[in-house]
């Protein structure tokens, strides 16, 4: 079932994909983008990253391609509909392309991906052996939300990531705090004992710095679009 | 654990990429070169969830895809306004046109 799944989704991707390359009408070129870019979030889907699946439909699908549509409908006027590509340069660009595949896909295959992994862990470099899909399909929003903030529900620090045994973890966690914060020292054997056993997800710097990055990138991007778009016609007025 | 593996969505990544590369090649409507550029940024995505799952790479990929989709709308805004800036200077947006920098 999934590699059906799988088969239908990565033809459509790589079909609207060439679909994109090979034709000339801009207006197609839009429709075969669509199909590509929403089999990519199925993949998404199907890889368990629901939030990214559905942020590529909402923002690509919803978003960038209607911006395009949008760019297509505002500049493209009769004549201009279908810009033909020189039939030579087409070749010599297939060509290229081929080899190119050629060496990006000889890569992929010539790499043992399973075989790195495991002596990877056997050499202790990846500490934990399961990762964020462990607790089940999917449902990664919450933890997406918190490894923005610094706390990585998907890296325990024990190495035991079954989802009970966590809020096992954060139970005896607030109380160790509770207890340092009572300064009671009579305790200290059990929380270290506490602490050995339970898993406590690790606490870094997070993601926070890049999202406020992006988030005044998004908003001077918006505000210099705006100028660009509309620069212009003041000129166009002035002379 | 999924049947399909790491190599057939790498596979797929790498034709988005290529075919890609091969539209802001070939492409002479400024869209259509825009349209090259979400495809690569798509194949590049499709590693990154692809290697969150099947490595233990975690959420990264995942957060590190989430930054490109944001970045990519962001991209295609200002390349838009760009665009149409070009359209409304040379009545065409065929990048063949601009010609006004070469020596």
């Amino acid at each position: 079932m999934e590699n059906l799944l799988f088969l239908i989704y990565a033809i459509a991707a790589c079909g609207g994909a060439v679909g994109v390359a090979l034709s000339q009408n801009v207006v197609r070129m839009a429709f075969w983008l669509v199909i590509s870019l929403a089999s990519v979030s199925g993949l998404f889907f199907m890889l368990g990253a629901d939030f990214v699946g559905a942020t590529q439909l909402l923002i690509y699908v919803g978003g960038t391609v209607v911006l395009l549509i949008f760019g297509v409908m505002l500049t493209t006027t009769g004549p201009y509909l279908a810009i033909k590509t020189n039939p030579a340069e087409m070749i010599q660009a297939s060509v290229v392309g081929v080899a190119f595949l050629g060496v990006v896909l000889s890569t992929v295959t010539a790499v043992d991906w399973s075989g790195n992994r495991a002596t990877l862990e056997h050499a202790g470099l990846v500490s934990r052996p399961g990762s964020y899909y462990q607790q089940g399909e999917g449902n990664t929003s919450r933890q997406i939300g918190t490894a923005l903030l610094g706390v990585r529900f998907d890296q325990m620090e024990q190495g035991a990531a079954a989802s009970d045994e966590a809020a096992h973890g954060h139970h005896h966690d607030g109380h160790t705090h509770a207890d340092h914060a009572h300064g009671n020292h009579a305790h200290g054997a059990a929380d270290h004992h506490h602490e050995t056993i339970s898993a406590s997800p690790r606490v870094g710097s997070g993601y926070l710095l890049p999202f406020e990055i992006v988030s005044v990138h998004l908003l001077v991007v918006l505000i210099g679009a705006s100028y660009l778009a509309r620069a212009k016609r003041r000129v166009e007025q002035a002379a | 654990m999924d049947p399909v593996g790491l190599s057939g969505y790498l596979t797929v990544g790498a034709v988005l990429f290529v075919c890609g590369v091969i539209c802001m090649a070939t492409k002479r409507n400024a869209v259509g070169v825009l349209m090259g550029v979400e495809l690569v940024l798509n194949g590049a995505n499709i590693n990154f969830v692809a290697f969150s799952r099947h490595t233990a790479l975690g959420l990264d990929g995942q957060i590190a895809s989430l930054f490109v989709i944001v970045l990519a709308a962001a991209e295609a805004a200002v390349a838009l306004a760009i665009v149409l800036n070009f359209y409304n200077n040379h009545l065409t947006i065929d990048v063949d046109r601009a010609v006004e920098l070469k020596g």
